[in-house]
């Protein structure tokens, strides 16, 4: 038998173990949802297959460990025909990872969930010059760990006040954990650069009186394995998900362009400039188309 | 402000979450509709979460009190029975 590529596997999701011709499968997760169907179909595989159990990662995935090589191509029909892709490793775009957001969770500002799909969608497995990891988290709580992503996404509220609305009670000057709101001559004034979108104020008011218009805060850079640093948070406050979607293509293609094989994208973004990366983003997000 | 008058205290400063918001339930329950609860929490999360509990269940914020000592009176009109 010919000897089997596997910087191929690898990036088919199939990572080789210590135990000769066994690997662990890596398998598609995006924001960590998976359907009890998909469950059952990695349950049946992982029995089938390898040794009936699979192990969570650092990152929402799944893998199945002790599928042998010769299993494979059975393997990977058994899980595509139950709707459960392998995942990726190596040199690109990887799991896309998500807290449950605004949907389920009560602190949530943005839904996550689809935008997860929708990066997925994008840009799952784009061919990279060194691993690229996107993480959602959907408010300032930071479940999701935003900023340990290459891309960090995090959401938050833009809020503006309504004064026909309040019944001046002072929960929303109480709660704000920045400062940014004070009671004065009768108006509630929020000060903008105090304001870290959090939406406490949002969240406690008890008659609506705070208009909120979601967002996204992008942090860039963030890694944490051999070389540990948090991403840094360049970018303005984005309102609308194409401007996001912008942003992440320009950011992107910069790495594209700019890294070498094996370099980070910090390190390339250090290498070739921050500003130069940060102008990029700044056009694409004052855009006006 | 003119001083508002109640028709029960409650006092959740002793309890955390979930059982604050228990507690309040249980004693909006023995209020007839249209009666005033004035209620005792502490700052930080309770301030963060009761009232906007009692919104979302349908009931009515009227004031809010800082007593200055770390701890507030909400007072809550009682709406719709649950």
């Amino acid at each position: 038998m010919a000897q089997p590529d596997y910087a191929l596997l690898k990036k088919g999701g199939f990572m080789r173990q210590k135990q000769k011709d066994y690997f662990s499968l890596r398998l598609a997760v995006t924001g960590g949802n998976l359907t009890a169907a998909q469950l059952s179909v990695i349950a049946e595989t992982a029995k089938r297959y390898g040794r009936g159990a699979v192990h969570m990662t650092a990152r929402q995935g799944v893998e199945i460990p002790f599928i042998h090589l010769k299993d494979i191509a059975d393997v990977k029909a058994a899980l595509a025909a139950g709707g459960v892709a392998p995942g990726v490793c190596g040199p690109r775009v990887r799991t896309v990872t998500a807290c449950q957001g605004s949907a389920v969770c009560p602190g949530g500002c943005i839904e996550t969930a689809a935008l997860a799909r929708e990066l997925h969608e994008r840009y799952f497995g784009r061919e990279l010059p060194h691993k690229f990891k996107f993480g959602i988290t959907g408010c300032q709580n930071n479940c999701l760990k935003a900023e340990e992503n290459d891309f960090g996404i995090k959401g938050g509220l833009l809020v503006e006040w309504q004064a026909e609305r309040c019944i001046h009670c002072g929960l929303c000057e109480k709660v704000c954990r920045s400062r940014a709101l004070e009671e004065r001559g009768g108006s509630i004034v929020l000060e903008p650069s105090a304001c870290n979108f959090c939406g406490r104020c949002v969240k406690a008011c008890p008659t609506d009186a705070w208009k909120a218009t979601p967002g996204y805060m992008v942090s860039l850079g963030g890694l944490f394995g051999n070389q540990i640093r948090a991403g840094k948070p360049f970018v303005p406050f984005i309102t609308d998900k194409v401007r996001l979607m912008r942003v992440a293509d320009k950011t992107l293609d910069f790495f594209t362009e700019h890294g070498r094989p094996g370099e980070r994208f910090r390190f390339t973004a250090e290498r070739a400039g921050w500003e130069t990366l940060i102008k990029k983003l700044e056009e694409v997000i004052l855009c006006q188309n | 402000m003119p001083e508002l008058s109640c028709n029960a205290f409650l006092d959740i400063t002793e309890v955390v979450c979930p059982v604050t918001f228990v507690k309040t339930k249980v004693a909006l329950e023995e209020l007839e509709i249209g009666q005033v609860l004035a209620l005792r929490l502490n700052g930080g999360e309770p301030l963060q979460n009761v009232p906007r509990s009692l919104k979302d269940e349908g009931q009515q914020v009227l004031r809010l009190a800082d007593n200055g000592d770390g701890t507030y009176t909400l007072y809550v009109k009682k709406l719709e029975e649950n």
